[in-house]
């Protein structure tokens, strides 16, 4: 019998648009659901969290800029891409998370729609979050939302893929940049989803994906004086969330709290949008 | 020709200030447990007004327990329109005292009479005149299912605009159905004592709103108190920070409003003339005690000379002095510990090379005083250019293009307000969109309206004051996760 020997892939941080491993060159095992040795997923090290930020605040301008039917689009870009890797992510999800039958589909099918939902966001948002304000005086005066800048966010550990896209999704919608720490003990889904992005039109450096440890990179993030918002929903630690919101203060960052226990399955709401939007308000004078 | 002006004093005989004041807690006027008073002075004459209750942890305990059963026993349960009612009440009052509340505000802040008189205190009731009409309406507010109150609100505001930054703190959270426990800036504890009067002539059920006097130390025991659901602070950045680590780790909600350094930028199209109105506006509005005071100022190099020179000349013609007469432009400096601070970062200033330049301008013997003062040869660098002075103080530097001025205005940790003047329309808005700041005037300066939302990007805070934004900061509803 002639079995084919399997190419196995090797699995690396998503930065700025490219695949680097860690400059510490260190890796740790990542195991399927059973216990049983899936791969070696690179650790990113602080000097990672500080390049992905540096490549997020590089792509901010010009993502930002994009128009929002442009940004939508490419959201959307995005679910049709995973839509034709649905099979890879499905087996992704199994072994990761142990769902059986269904779920596994159930799963990753949400995490597509997911992505659409967040696209038809992107030239809505304004027009539902904004609007005009009738001041009392001669003057036309409108607030919009606009992206906060470059959030830092910590992926739900448990949902690998459901729970990482409606962490990213919302962040970049309205124009962020985003370094996200996936699920420490299940990021393959989320190296999965870094290759869909790479061939989706998403910009380089506006998601930026790293594997490792929270507890030892999020430290430095959360007092990175370019970073300006920290999600931290994937956070389970309380000591870790309570010592990064007091980190975050150091440059007045917005803060979204840890939420281990989030049903990803329940619908999304504006709820994570306006988490990461500021109000602009503009005044002018009406006159002849 | 110089034209002397006969004094027109406001006639002081509308405010009656007693020789000191309690707590307000729970409806009633009470004596601090520890029994620790401060005075409170007239910037402008140093004359003592008042003596002002200093609150301690039993007082801030009392206060929050009043608070919490309020909430839950009578504000958190009364009907949106009822709540209403009491909040279009209290607008009605500041309406019919706003004279004595604008005099009062004027003696013991130091701004001119005409500022209060024409600025803040109509805000003051529009304020809350416009959040009244919200409280039975929240859930057309677009802001999520089932909105309603969070709780019990810490509010902690600045000596600015004392009253003013009262009422965005209360009018939404009342509104909105929580109740609060404010407490006013040191120096200027009596508009917010004079309210609390307003709120019994309103039959305000006791406990929605509370007043505690007193400094720092009251502040941080008010915004770590458990019992205390929302906190909301309006001041330095500084103390904004320290506020955002003691509610780390807690499910205290928060919004912010710290300090500013605004670019101010004209380019060579600007109506001169109106820009330099803009200008003066910018800077030494309210002795420039602004958060967002536009204190850098930009000027395209092609009309710098031009610019200026209008701008010395109009300086020429602002009058400072006696606040209370009407026709100061520029009153007193708040505090003693104020005019320190502006002394220090203007002598920064000159060592560092800037120049400085200021009008004749004779000032008082008594009280706190600082001439407008302008700064030139003004880099980036300079303390002057980067530091929130907070006081009549204008740096001014330059640019040769657009994108220069864009990249000079952000070039700040802070993000609060921006101004800019150009007759090109497409020109306002291409700049408008990159600023990165939370407030842009465009072809006017230091607007504000209780419609129009108001908070900054950056280190200038975060959430918004105003509008339906101003809403969403007191509000929870079933669709949002924990944003701090």
């Amino acid at each position: 019998m002639n079995e084919r020997v399997e190419v196995r892939k090797t699995y690396k941080l998503f930065v700025g648009g490219a695949f680097p491993r860690s400059e510490s060159g260190r890796t740790y095992e990542v195991l399927d659901f059973e216990g049983d040795f899936l791969a070696n997923a690179a650790k990113a090290s602080r000097k990672d969290g500080r390049d992905a930020v540096l490549a997020a605040r590089k792509s901010f301008g010009a993502w930002s800029a994009a128009t929002a039917y442009n940004r939508g689009q490419v959201l959307y870009r995005i679910a049709e891409v995973m839509e034709g890797r649905r099979d890879q992510f499905i087996a992704d999800i199994a072994s990761a998370e142990g769902v059986v039958g269904l779920d596994a589909p159930r799963i990753v099918d949400a995490a597509i729609d997911r992505w659409v939902w967040y696209a038809g966001w992107a030239d809505k948002v304004a027009q539902v979050l904004g609007t005009t304000n009738p001041v009392a005086g001669p003057y036309f005066n409108f607030s919009i939302p606009e992206p906060t800048g470059v959030v830092v966010a910590v992926a739900p550990q448990a949902s690998s893929l459901l729970g990482l896209v409606s962490v990213i999704a919302p962040i970049i919608v309205t124009g962020n940049a985003c370094v996200v720490i996936a699920s420490t003990e299940r990021p393959l889904p989320a190296i999965t989803l870094t290759e869909v992005l790479a061939t989706s039109d998403v910009i380089g450096g506006v998601i930026n994906v790293l594997t490792g440890d929270p507890a030892e990179i999020m430290p430095w993030l959360a007092s990175h004086a370019d970073v300006n918002a920290l999600d931290l929903t994937g956070i389970t630690d309380p000591a870790l969330a309570t010592e990064l919101e007091i980190a975050a203060a150091d440059t007045v960052k917005r803060v979204r709290r840890a939420a281990p226990d989030e049903d990803w399955h329940e619908p999304a709401t504006l709820s994570r949008i306006r988490g990461f939007v500021e109000t602009k308000t503009v005044w002018h004078p009406l006159g002849v | 020709m110089t034209f002397e002006y006969a004094p027109a004093p406001e006639s002081r005989a509308v405010v009656d200030i007693a020789s000191s004041y309690g707590l307000f807690i729970n409806g009633e006027f009470t004596s601090p447990v520890d029994g620790g008073s401060f005075k409170t002075v007239n910037p402008a004459t140093e004359e003592v007004l008042s003596e002002i209750a200093i609150a301690g942890q039993a007082d801030v305990d009392a206060a929050v327990s009043a608070a919490r059963r309020a909430h839950s026993q009578a504000w958190g349960l009364m009907a949106g329109r009822d709540r209403a009612k009491y909040l279009f009440r209290i607008a009605r009052l500041i309406q019919e005292r706003s004279r004595e509340l604008a005099v009062l505000e004027t003696l013991d802040n130091g701004k001119p009479i005409r500022e209060s008189r024409d600025v803040d205190l109509p805000l003051v009731a529009a304020h809350f005149f416009y959040y009244a009409g919200w409280a039975d309406k929240l859930e057309h507010a677009g802001l999520g299912s089932n909105p309603r109150s969070i709780g019990v609100a810490a509010q902690v505001i600045p000596w600015n605009f004392p009253l003013l930054m009262l009422a965005w703190k209360i009018a939404p959270a009342l509104a909105a159905g929580n109740t609060v426990v404010l407490k006013p800036a040191e120096t200027t504890s009596l508009t917010a004592l004079a309210f609390a009067d307003i709120c019994q002539q309103a039959d305000l059920p006791p406990g929605v709103v509370n007043i505690i006097t007193g400094a720092g130390d009251t502040g941080r025991m008010l915004v770590e108190h458990p019992g205390v659901d929302k906190v909301a602070f309006t001041g330095s950045t500084e103390v904004g920070k320290s506020i955002q680590r003691a509610v780390a780790g807690t499910n205290k909600r928060l919004t912010l409003e710290l300090g500013g350094k605004a670019a101010n930028i004209v380019f060579d199209d600007a109506p001169i003339d109106e820009a330099v109105e803009g200008i003066v506006n910018g800077i030494f509005f309210n002795q420039g005690h602004v958060c967002c005071a536009g204190s850098r100022l930009l000027i395209q190099e092609s009309v710098a000379e031009e610019v200026l020179d209008s701008l010395k000349r109009r300086l020429g013609t602002l009058r400072l002095g006696d606040p209370l007469d009407k026709n100061t432009d520029i009153g007193a400096i708040n505090s003693a510990e104020q005019l320190a601070r502006i002394t220090e970062l203007v002598e920064s200033g000159e060592q560092e090379g800037a120049e400085r330049w200021s009008p004749e301008c004779t000032l008082p013997d008594r009280g706190y005083w600082f001439a407008p003062t302008i700064f030139t040869s003004v880099t980036q660098a300079h303390r002057i250019a980067r530091e929130e002075i907070f006081g009549p103080v204008l740096s001014v530097l330059t640019f040769r293009t657009p994108d220069e001025a864009i990249e000079k205005a952000n070039n700040t940790p802070f993000g609060l307000s921006a101004g800019i003047w150009t007759e090109k329309g497409s020109r306002i808005l291409w700049m408008a969109n990159r600023l990165r700041a939370g407030v842009v005037w465009a072809n006017t300066f230091n607007r504000f309206d209780p419609t129009s939302p108001f908070g900054g990007y950056k280190e200038s805070g975060f959430g918004r004051e105003g509008g339906i934004p101003g809403l969403a900061a007191y509000l929870q509803t079933d669709d949002e996760g924990q944003n701090s």
